[in-house]
């Protein structure tokens, strides 16, 4: 089916029949809903697309999409959606999961599907906590968080999610806010474009378990100061009234204001092709002087797993014909009983 | 020579034991691949160390590889030796004890150093004591032999010692008058991008079979004819080579893709490695990051309509348990073939055993039911693999396929089947009924719900391992509905006995004892039962291919005689499925070594208990 055969879907087209059952207040109904506003604009008949998910709050998502949906088990989204895809590489395929799911119990599933650069688009609801077993500390909690499995305090050391995509050789690293929807859907749109396994860190805030975990990022008084807005090419300022900006010195970020010693050229430009660069922002959030830098961390076009599978088995029967089961299964050594 | 006496034999067994690097494997191959081309009927059994390539010389570092040929129909590669070639002093150690009494001993004599010696624990040198004089031994410089034969050429002394399982090949092929062509066009193909190795190996091969011609050491020249096979055209094969056919044939005769996610272990890899090379077949293979995830994508590609299969043993099976209950309660197609090694853990990698039988029964949480079919023969494979891939496309559920490492590396002459033969697979989709797709709605006969898969417009729908509602599929908390389900999913697997032909009873279909059993013992069983009816005694034998569920008409089968006897290699698992399904008093014969039964060992029980 090309493009202009794709009859023109709305949002109500990505709705299921099922009550959704997230606790009032989620920032997961924003990401429910924004992703139901972008799937149309793709271009992608609604048949073609799957929703696969593992286990926690966020990987009920599935069911309130009315797409093909496989909410499978705890941390184990990624090998099945490469399943999805390998099969089917016409399929437009995401991967719906939690901090706990993909970093946790799924970390190793996570980390080679970043590798393989399958065009998959993963989308990982990072609440800094697990929701649906109530409340204890995930990879990416805080050091020495009390919660209810860490009563004095998490020795855990968490994940920066960036770095560990970044880690992967992952082709796409970005990150949004629940609760910035138009930021949230361009991210979505970004992922889908991008041809490789893209990896999208939502900030999302559990309002039962861990509430203002993002607050930094999402209260309005404080937002400005806190936001970088990532955009290639261009320099990076920041804040409320749009003078602050990062300077590089040596390999080390630094917040300037812009106007008496540091004119705007001082500042570092954005590329999100440099890798090391990637590295050097995907950083920004142990330093608490630094933004949190929104938006595309890193992308690059590298070969997909399924192309290239695609190709091996294209010029396999280039080389050496159709496969001949009967001819197969005779072999080369064989001899007759009279 | 024309002067030498010939002996007619009707079987014979030869163990090949060496070094792990001595190219044991190689000359078994070779020597099957010539008897089969003369027509003997033959089973073989490499049995090496998991370690690639242990010490030089020590006794870990054995491999052996054991071949009967014969010119009547056989079921087994044999129990004890005939002939034993023995590369060094740790092969002596660890296989002489099966070597027959008078039995031909052949040994390499320039490798029984003071050093090898020592590492095989040898007190004094057998081959100069009296510690052999039960048997014929030919004690030779083989290694020096080959040097002679390759004076005038440019290779490496490495490459001229590596000869030598060639020179024990020609002896060997001269002792049984077999031809060498076949193995000199093999080497040629082989090598060709290095004629010198061709050239090497051809002398070494030569060279042997000269030195049987020439010394009058041997006496005797031994000849075994043709076994009355049925008349067709046959091909060696081992259980994991058909087992790979198997899932091939079953996706074209579904007209659906093969998918197979895995991951390396042993005994399994080589199903793997085979299926990697079928790109031209549209093949799929994904060696996942691990077990899981090999198990994993092969559901989801199941999701998306392939014939998905994945592969493993024993302790990668235990990794899959929890995607394969997702496999049950979404009820997609699904085959998981165990090779099963001997357990428990690591246990032993290389080595044969029977002992996942209740992993694939009960290995999972839950009421998680699925069908369990389990290969007799290395032919056999292909069938049963073709029948468990039909089974999951028909029913909508993972299936298991029990082999072990017996079969999947053990071989056989195998008719080959003709393509029109193999029954076809019904791999039919759903269709839209009124508008819209319930995804749990079943079929009334077989209770298969129907597959609906990504990109087909109107029939998107959710699953999952939550629990499902009947019809609707969506998720449910019900009691009555997951009673319900609970039970459909099992009536599924039940209703599968309409799937099983008539059970068979070898021998008289009532009597004194009848020996049941599953999976690679059925060359031990057949061979042992055989050989008590030409005793004269009342004794039958069945094979049971399903294991789960078990045919409906078994039991009126057993209730036919006196005592029912169940050998496994295990401590008796098919046995409690049996006792509890129809509470008769079976017994069982279990020996947990390794190792496949040996002939001997089931006589031994059925006479104590006739």
């Amino acid at each position: 089916m090309t493009e202009t055969d794709v009859p023109t879907l709305t949002r109500k087209d990505f709705v299921s029949d099922q009550d959704v059952r997230w606790c009032p207040g989620c920032g997961d109904y924003s990401i429910l809903a924004q992703t139901q506003k972008t799937m149309p604009e793709l271009g992608v008949p609604k048949e073609k697309f799957v929703f696969v998910a593992g286990i926690g709050c966020s990987s009920r998502f599935p069911y309130y999409m009315d797409t093909f949906g496989f909410h499978t088990i705890h941390g184990r989204a990624p090998a099945i959606a490469s399943g999805v895809k390998l099969a089917n590489p016409d399929l437009s395929v995401w991967v719906i999961t939690g901090d706990g799911d993909a970093l946790s119990i799924g970390g190793n599933h996570l980390i080679h599907l970043l590798r393989r650069n399958l065009d998959i688009n993963i989308v990982l609801f990072n609440n800094e906590i697990y929701g649906l077993t109530k409340g204890q500390y995930s990879p990416t909690s805080e050091f020495g968080k009390k919660t209810k499995s860490s009563p004095f305090g998490s020795l855990d050391r968490p994940f920066n999610p960036p770095s560990v995509a970044l880690g992967t050789q992952s082709t796409f690293v970005a990150r949004t806010v629940d609760s910035n929807t138009a930021h949230l859907q361009a991210s979505l749109k970004r992922a889908y474009e991008h041809k490789g396994t893209s990896f999208l860190e939502v900030y999302q805030n559990c309002l039962i378990y861990n509430d203002g975990a993002f607050s930094h990022v999402t209260d309005k008084a404080v937002k400005d100061d806190n936001i970088l807005d990532l955009q290639h090419g261009q320099p990076m300022v920041f804040g409320g009234e749009g003078d602050k900006g990062i300077r590089l010195d040596g390999f080390t970020a630094e917040v300037v204001t812009v106007g008496k010693d540091v004119s705007m050229d001082d500042l570092l430009v954005h590329d999100e092709h440099d890798k090391n660069l990637a590295a050097i922002l995907a950083n920004f959030t142990e330093d608490e002087s630094l933004p949190t830098p929104l938006g595309v961390i890193f992308s690059e076009e590298q070969p997909n797993y399924e192309a290239l599978m695609t190709k091996q088995i294209e010029s396999a029967k280039e080389k050496l014909g159709e496969g001949d089961l009967q001819q197969l299964i005779i072999g080369t050594d064989t001899w007759e009983v009279a | 020579m024309s002067d030498q006496k010939v002996e007619t034999l009707e079987s014979v067994v030869i163990r090949f034991a060496g070094d792990s690097g001595d190219g044991m494997q190689l000359m078994g191959d070779r020597f099957t691949n010539t008897a089969a081309l003369v027509g003997n009927d033959l089973g073989t059994f490499p049995d090496f160390p998991a370690e690639i390539r242990a010490p030089a010389g020590s006794l870990a570092g054995v491999s052996a590889f054991q071949l009967q040929f014969s010119s009547r129909d056989i079921f087994t590669p044999g129990d004890n030796l005939d002939v034993l070639v023995a590369m060094n002093p740790a092969a002596l150690k660890m296989h002489i004890k099966d070597l027959k009494a008078g039995g031909i001993l052949i040994a390499n004599k320039s490798n029984f150093t003071a050093k090898n010696l020592k590492l095989a624990v040898w007190e004094s040198n057998p081959l100069e004591d009296d510690s052999l004089n039960d048997y014929q031994v030919h004690d030779i410089e083989i290694s020096r032999l080959v040097v002679n034969a390759m004076e005038d050429m440019d290779v490496t002394s490495k490459t001229v010692e590596r000869t030598k399982n060639f020179f024990g090949l020609g002896l060997l092929y001269w002792m049984y008058g077999r031809p060498m062509e076949p193995t000199v066009e093999w080497l040629e193909k082989k090598f060709k991008k290095r004629p010198e190795l061709i050239e090497a190996n051809t002398r070494a091969l030569k060279a042997g079979y000269n030195f049987g011609d020439i010394t009058e050491s041997f006496a005797v020249q031994y000849e075994v004819g043709p076994a009355p096979l049925e008349p067709g055209t046959y091909r060696n094969i081992t259980g994991n080579y058909a087992t790979g056919l198997g899932l091939v044939a079953a996706a074209q005769n579904s007209k659906r893709p093969l998918y197979y996610g895995g991951y390396p272990i042993t005994p399994a890899s080589d199903i793997l490695h085979q299926l990697s090379h079928y790109r031209n077949f549209g093949v799929k293979t994904f060696q996942a990051e691990d077990e899981i995830a090999g198990v994993g994508s092969a559901v989801g590609a199941a999701f998306a309509g392939s014939l998905a299969v994945t592969a493993s043993s024993g302790p990668g099976i235990c990794l899959k348990g929890e995607v394969i209950g997702l496999a049950v309660i979404t009820e997609l197609p699904l085959v998981v073939i165990n090779v099963q090694r001997a357990g428990p853990s690591t246990g032993m990698p290389t080595k044969t055993e029977q002992a996942d039988l209740f992993l694939a029964m009960y290995g999972r949480n839950g009421e998680s039911p699925a069908p369990v079919l389990a290969p007799s023969t290395p032919g056999d494979c292909f069938f049963t693999t073709h029948e468990a891939c039909r089974i999951a496309l028909k029913y909508m559920t993972p299936v298991f396929v029990l082999t072990d490492a017996f079969l999947a590396n053990g071989s056989e002459p195998w008719m080959i089947p003709s393509l029109d033969d193999i029954p076809p697979i019904d791999s039919s989709f759903a269709e839209m009924r009124d508008g819209q797709y319930m995804p749990y709605e079943r079929d009334e006969e077989t209770l298969a719900r129907e597959w609906a898969i990504p990109g087909m417009a109107g029939l998107e729908h959710r699953i999952g391992g939550l629990e499902r509602e009947h019809i609707s599929g969506n998720v449910s908390y019900d009691p009555d509905n997951h009673d319900l389900m609970v039970r459909l999913r099992a009536e599924k697997v039940a209703g599968m006995t309409r799937e099983i032909p008539p059970t068979e009873v070898y021998g008289d279909a009532t009597g004194d004892l009848l020996v049941l059993g599953w999976g690679s013992t059925f060359g031990a069983i057949r061979t042992s039962v055989e050989a008590l009816r030409s005793e004269g005694k009342s004794v039958s034998h069945t094979h049971l291919k399903w294991l789960n569920p078990l045919p409906a008409d078994l039991g009126e089968h057993l209730l036919k005689f006196q005592k029912v006897l169940i050998p496994e290699v295990n401590s008796g698992q098919l046995i409690k499925l049996i006792r509890s399904e129809f509470l008769i008093d079976a017994e069982g014969l279990n020996l947990v070594r390794g190792k496949p039964f040996r002939k001997s060992q089931i006589i031994a029980k059925m006479k104590e208990i006739l």
